[in-house]
């Protein structure tokens, strides 16, 4: 353990060695200030976990020109599949684009284990000149007539003080909730991901999922995968192992009394899964909370002294087509590292001062990504669109598709019957179709 | 083998345990005003034990520090909720 450089002042303290907390430290080093990157792991990554695929390539190719030849890259992703699954069989949007401008540099996205990239990423961040601090827990801001000052790190004389702090300890994010900026959550608007790594021979993955080379795939389900519960599941492929989980929405999971990992055993057992994992053999298991309700659950993003990204800002876009994290996060620490940088250069640190984090949020594209879909989370991440359709679009291909002899029956009256099935009423049905249009049309 | 029991993934995971539970439950709570227990259902890593009185244990050692108990958690402070010391507690490697 690192002993604190004593007294001393630094101009940007940052919480939480994620993408965020990274991005933030590594362009404020660059411009020149003086950098404390704080992480609670033993090592950066070491308590972070997501699916994972990395869709910020071209972002952080900006940042670190041709970043994937040096960073720790499991596949690029040159093939994206959306499954809708009853209990034994799936219906797939197929998206293969290895011909195209996803599979050449700077890529469009690459699978990654965090523990390995958020290392990495963050050794950027002290090759640029950040001080990294790790098996460090921040438990509070230091307050200085109603301004924050700086943070109080669980050890003796753990006072460090900072003219800038910024937030990026993740979705439980507690400096954002001391600092009076977030209000406690509800069970609603997170999920719970329990995933597990699978090893498997490359040779295996690429004859499996017909890969060339460092090519991989991105799949992601939805229906009947995960029983009742509102959620998901997903498998994308590394080099020597694949990535695949559950996601369930809280409330959802608690109201059907299901354990998570007992819906990841189902995923895995799943007709069109179950050849897909053969083989395998778990290295690792994990589980993480996803904040997956968006701008509704954003909290206030600065106050004197105090800017929040990443996940802590709840920019993490579930939206159905769209599972991203680490972009935002990455974009959204940059965003918070320019202010800090401004700030720095007026010598004000006010909330007043800080406000235009919200301008540099705007031209990344951050808060304009939220904006845009601000309707998705809270109607896509529920039990029709995430269960109940894409199973009924399955059970229709299995009717459609099937021959034993009965007269055939055209789409609409077969639909129509499915419908009857259910419990949904057409009025409900014309809702949800205008919901959806809402949600992502226009 | 790809299908695992639960004992069998918690087998995976590397934890610093640490000297002192980062999380504690308030047993009473459980047993008196609690009827759902969503903790023990929910939790990713089942820490969360039903006892005979009603009350819940909870075995801190193998936390993943995921916040879920926390947010499924109806009653007011049944749960009191932080981070390990620094260092210790769950440490991924390839997630």
């Amino acid at each position: 353990m690192t002993a604190l450089p004593a007294k001393e002042q630094f101009d940007v303290i940052v919480v939480g060695a994620g993408p965020a907390g990274s991005a933030a430290a590594l362009l404020s080093a660059r411009a020149g200030l003086k950098v404390l990157l704080l992480e609670r792991g033993e090592y950066p990554g070491a308590k972070n976990v997501s699916g994972a695929v990395f869709y910020g390539s071209a972002i952080l190719n900006q940042l670190i020109p041709n970043w994937w030849e040096q960073a720790p890259v499991e596949r690029y992703i040159c093939r994206r599949d959306i499954a809708f699954m009853s209990p034994t069989t799936a219906v797939a949007l197929d998206f293969r684009c290895a011909g195209s401008g996803y599979a050449t540099a700077p890529y469009n996205g690459f699978s990654v284990l965090r523990p390995k990239f958020d290392r990495w990423l963050a050794a950027q961040a002290e090759a640029a000149g950040a001080f990294l601090l790790t098996s460090a827990v921040v438990d509070d801001v230091l307050w200085d007539d109603g301004r924050v000052v700086g943070v109080r790190v669980r050890r003796e004389q753990g006072e460090i003080y900072g003219k800038v702090v910024i937030a990026c300890d993740g979705v439980n994010s507690f400096l954002a909730k001391k600092a009076g900026l977030q209000r406690e959550f509800h069970a609603h608007e997170l999920s719970l991901g329990v995933k597990e790594v699978i090893g498997l021979d490359p040779a295996i993955i690429q004859d499996r999922f017909h890969l060339t080379g460092n090519e991989g795939i991105a799949f992601e389900y939805l229906g009947a995968i995960t029983e009742d519960v509102h959620g998901g599941a997903f498998l994308y492929t590394n080099r020597d192992s694949l990535s695949l989980g559950v996601i369930g929405q809280v409330s959802s999971l608690v109201e059907r009394r299901k354990r998570p990992y007992e819906l990841l055993e189902r995923f895995k057992a799943h007709p069109a899964v179950a050849p897909l994992v053969r083989g395998g053999k778990l290295r690792e298991y994990s589980a993480h909370l996803i904040p997956e309700s968006g701008w509704a659950m954003q909290p206030k993003l600065y106050t004197d002294g105090l800017l929040v990204a990443g996940d802590a800002a709840g920019f993490c876009l579930a939206a159905g087509l769209y599972l991203e994290g680490m972009n935002y996060a990455i974009q959204s620490g940059l965003a918070a590292a320019e202010t800090a940088i401004a700030a720095c250069r007026r010598g004000n640190f006010s909330a007043r001062s800080l406000a235009v984090y919200r301008k540099h949020l705007k031209q990344r594209h951050v808060s304009t990504d939220f904006r845009a879909y601000r309707h998705a989370p809270s109607f896509v991440n529920g039990p029709r669109l995430q269960n109940l359709y894409p199973e009924m679009i399955a059970r229709s291909m299995e009717q459609i598709f099937r021959v034993d002899g009965a007269p055939k029956r055209k789409i609409l009256p077969l639909a129509y019957r499915m419908v009857r099935q259910s419990e949904i009423r057409p009025g409900q049905l014309l809702r949800d179709a205008y919901q959806v249009a809402r949600a992502y049309l226009w | 083998m790809v299908m695992t029991t639960h004992e069998e993934k918690m087998r995976t995971v590397r934890f610093r345990v640490a000297a002192t539970p980062h999380i504690v439950v308030n047993s009473e709570i459980c047993r008196n005003e609690c009827s759902v227990h969503a903790c023990v259902y929910v939790c990713p890593a089942n820490l969360f034990v039903p006892l005979d009185d009603g009350g819940i244990l909870f075995n801190y050692e193998q936390c993943f520090e995921c916040g879920t108990c926390y947010i499924a958690c109806n009653q007011e402070n049944a749960i009191r909720w932080s981070y390990p010391d620094g260092g210790y507690g769950v440490t991924f490697r390839e997630s």
